[in-house]
């Protein structure tokens, strides 16, 4: 189980490296849902069957369908496409991904420290938990979070509506 | 866990296996006898008896041709691509029960290869990733005819995902569970306890869906061949074309199971008690299950050599427009009716 | 005067589409009970219509000698010029007296619109029902007076299909 987990772990970063490391966007998407698949395998880990599965359903299901269907349909498959990085942006960016992992290390480190917090599996993972938590505890996020979800399909419904002039 | 239990996991795994990989040449043959005989014409006939080895032959002719990789082709995807269609296709059916429980040496096996208690979950997670397997080989192919069928896929898959989701929803309200074993008990017994005549239009919806998502015709806008010339797998030929036909097929398979299951009681048969009946209630659940099985599949032909194909804004409109209202309306009168009786 | 087209409208029931979707399977269905049409080539063969125009064959009269008295005019109806005839004064003195020393068609370059049988005053040259000739080589596919002699007498009695290979239509 624990070579599993490292296995797994493993194969999550180096993915998620993948992703911003390649030049072809297909390639960046795909490897965005192996990501996703070796995520939803860490769930699977934990017992944690609903979130595991729900991860694929909507991650790798439908929401990378769709990256992948704009991608193909922009047509950014080819390399060329992009544009070249200049010296100064690569500076820049590779300073505030150090800036912000220094700043995730020293808060984890800060609150507390422990990483190998252990949870109760079966509590986190269980649809009937997740429903109850979702309509009692969070019931105020979970409809906001839909109001913006009905905001933002409404958004979307006036721009594709909009005649070119 | 111990040794044998195990192996009657292996031995289930090779089982099913085995008779899903049986089923896709049945249904290859069958495919084209029935085509031919709703044509007036008699189909393959001469290979085996009555043609039976037909698809065999076909095999090994996929075998034997030459294995073309186009000039231009991006390679690692568009040799992984079959592969990713066809994985998703054949482990789908791995928590379809497909009979009653059965008693051997002393211990008690679920006919069914894994019981998920997110059974169903687990069943639409693997068909949405089936879709990139057509997406990517569309895309690899570098060539614009299976790009075009690629994104075809994808639209339309996502679109009717969402209305197979919201029917099978309706199912899930009324067994309370997403283990499709729960499914089924909560089917048992008076012939009317199955869910066709409870859900209607929930099954009317789920059945159409199952046909865009299995992209058989009149949805088969991915690989309409007067069109497309095949869609996405214009480019691809010899054993990787054959790999997409099992694919196409296994997911046909997958799709007629599921459909018993939910709609009409998976292995059940109306007024019997098969648990109660030890060897033979078995033999007869697993009979039952494969007849109602191979009736679905019969239909995935028969409506395929009626009607023709659809236009691909009449079939996002339909999607959209008829089907996603209707599946909205389904759950709300299921739900109402549900939370006046209890 | 103008026809007024009535425009179809669609009533509630035409707009379910349930309905007409089973018609419609229900046709497919009975198409798939229905008797078969397929004849089975190689066991089974077409009995061709009266008046086929398939190969052709040199008639031979009363004696058994070839009718035709190689005028020629076949030859010249052709359309694809495929007929081949080099004539020679006969072998007989009962009044005929010319005959073809050599006869033959390109079966290849024929297209079997049966204008030399309509040419010929003799009504030597036919055309059969046999229409099953194909070959491996070109060679072959020229035949030769001898040829055409052995078409008649195979043909002669109007049952090439039907009973002098004991091939029968599967009712
Ligand atoms: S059938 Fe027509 S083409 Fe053929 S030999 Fe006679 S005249 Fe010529
Ligand atoms: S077949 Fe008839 S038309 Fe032709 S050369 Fe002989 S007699 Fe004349």
């Amino acid at each position: 189980m624990t070579f599993l987990f490292y296995f797994v772990a493993c194969l999550t970063i180096i993915s998620a490296l993948f992703v911003v490391l390649n030049r072809n966007p297909v390639y960046s998407a795909v490897m965005l849902v192996l990501c996703f698949f070796s995520i939803a395998t860490l769930y699977l880990l934990l017992e944690a069957y609903f979130v595991a599965v729900l991860e694929i359903i909507i991650y790798a299901g439908a929401i990378m369908v769709l990256f992948l269907f704009v991608i193909m349909l922009l047509d950014l498959g080819r390399e060329a496409a992009l544009p070249k990085l200049k010296k100064l942006d690569k500076a820049l960016s590779l300073f505030l991904v150090v800036i912000i992992f220094l700043g995730i290390l020293t808060l984890t480190i800060w609150s507390g420290g422990d990483l190998h917090q252990t949870l109760n599996p079966s509590s986190v993972g269980d649809i009937k938990a997740v429903g109850k938590a979702l309509f009692t505890d969070y019931l105020l996020p979970f409809e906001v979070a839909s109001l913006l979800l009905l905001v933002a399909l409404i958004g979307t419904v006036y721009l594709a509506k909009r005649r070119v002039k | 866990m111990d040794f044998l239990a195990l192996l009657i996991i292996c031995v289930k795994v090779l089982l099913v296996f085995a008779a899903t990989m049986l089923t896709v040449l049945l249904m290859i043959y069958a495919e084209r006898r029935i085509s031919a005989f709703i044509q007036g014409r008699l189909g393959p006939n001469r290979v085996g008896p009555h043609g039976l080895l037909q698809p065999i032959a076909d095999g090994i002719k996929f075998l034997m041709k030459e294995d073309i990789i186009p000039a231009g082709v991006d390679k690692p995807i568009y040799l992984l691509a079959p592969a990713m269609l066809l994985i998703p296709a054949l482990m789908t059916f791995a928590v379809i029960p497909f009979g009653s429980d059965i008693t051997l040496f002393g211990r008690n096996i679920p006919l069914q290869v894994a019981d998920v208690n997110v059974g169903i979950l687990y069943i639409l997670a693997l068909t949405s990733i089936g879709v990139y397997g057509l997406v990517l080989a569309g895309w690899a192919s570098n060539s614009k005819y299976p790009l075009i069928g690629g994104l075809r896929s994808s639209a339309q898959l996502i679109s009717y995902e969402l209305t197979m989701g919201l029917a099978i929803v309706s199912i899930v309200l009324l067994s309370g569970s997403l283990r499709l074993n729960d499914i089924i008990s909560q089917q048992q017994g008076h012939f009317l306890s199955w869910n066709v005549f409870k859900q209607p239009l929930a099954f009317l919806i789920f059945l159409i869906a199952v046909y865009a998502e299995t992209n058989r015709l009149p949805f088969d806008l991915t690989e309409a061949e007067q069109e497309l010339v095949g869609g996405y797998h214009t480019e691809y030929s010899s054993m990787k074309f054959a790999m997409f036909y099992m694919a196409e097929y296994a997911n046909m398979i997958t799709a007629a199971a599921l459909t018993v299951t939910l709609f009409f009681g998976g292995w059940d048969l109306p007024f019997l008690n098969e648990t109660s009946m030890g060897m033979l209630g078995v033999v007869l659940s697993v009979a039952a299950f494969i007849l109602k099985t191979a009736f679905f599949l019969f239909l995935f032909i028969w409506v395929r050599w009626t009607f023709p194909r659809f236009r691909y804004d009449q079939l996002m409109n339909l999607g959209w427009k008829v089907m996603l209202p209707l599946a909205l309306f389904n759950i709300f009168i299921t739900a109402g009716y549900l939370a006046l009786t209890i | 005067m103008a026809t007024i087209i009535k425009s179809y409208e669609p009533t509630f029931w035409d707009k379910l589409y349930i309905p007409a979707l089973v018609q419609g399977l229900l046709v497919t269905f009975k198409h798939l009970l229905r008797k078969k049409v397929t004849i089975q080539y190689p066991e089974e063969k077409l009995i061709p219509p009266e008046g086929y125009r398939g190969l052709h064959r040199l008639n031979k009269d009363a004696n058994g000698r070839i009718k035709c008295v190689a005028c020629d005019m076949c030859s010249a109806a052709c359309p694809a010029d495929c007929i081949d005839i080099i004539p020679g004064s006969s072998p007989w003195d009962d009044g005929k007296e010319r005959y073809p020393v050599s006869f033959e068609i390109d079966l290849l370059k024929c297209i079997f619109c049966g204008f030399c049988e309509m040419a010929c005053p003799e009504e030597a040259i036919e055309l059969t029902e046999i229409y099953d000739f194909s070959d491996y080589t070109r060679e072959k596919l020229i035949i030769d007076k001898d040829g055409l002699l052995d078409v008649y007498d195979k043909t002669k009695d109007k049952n090439y299909y039907s009973n002098s290979q004991n091939l029968t239509i599967k009712e």
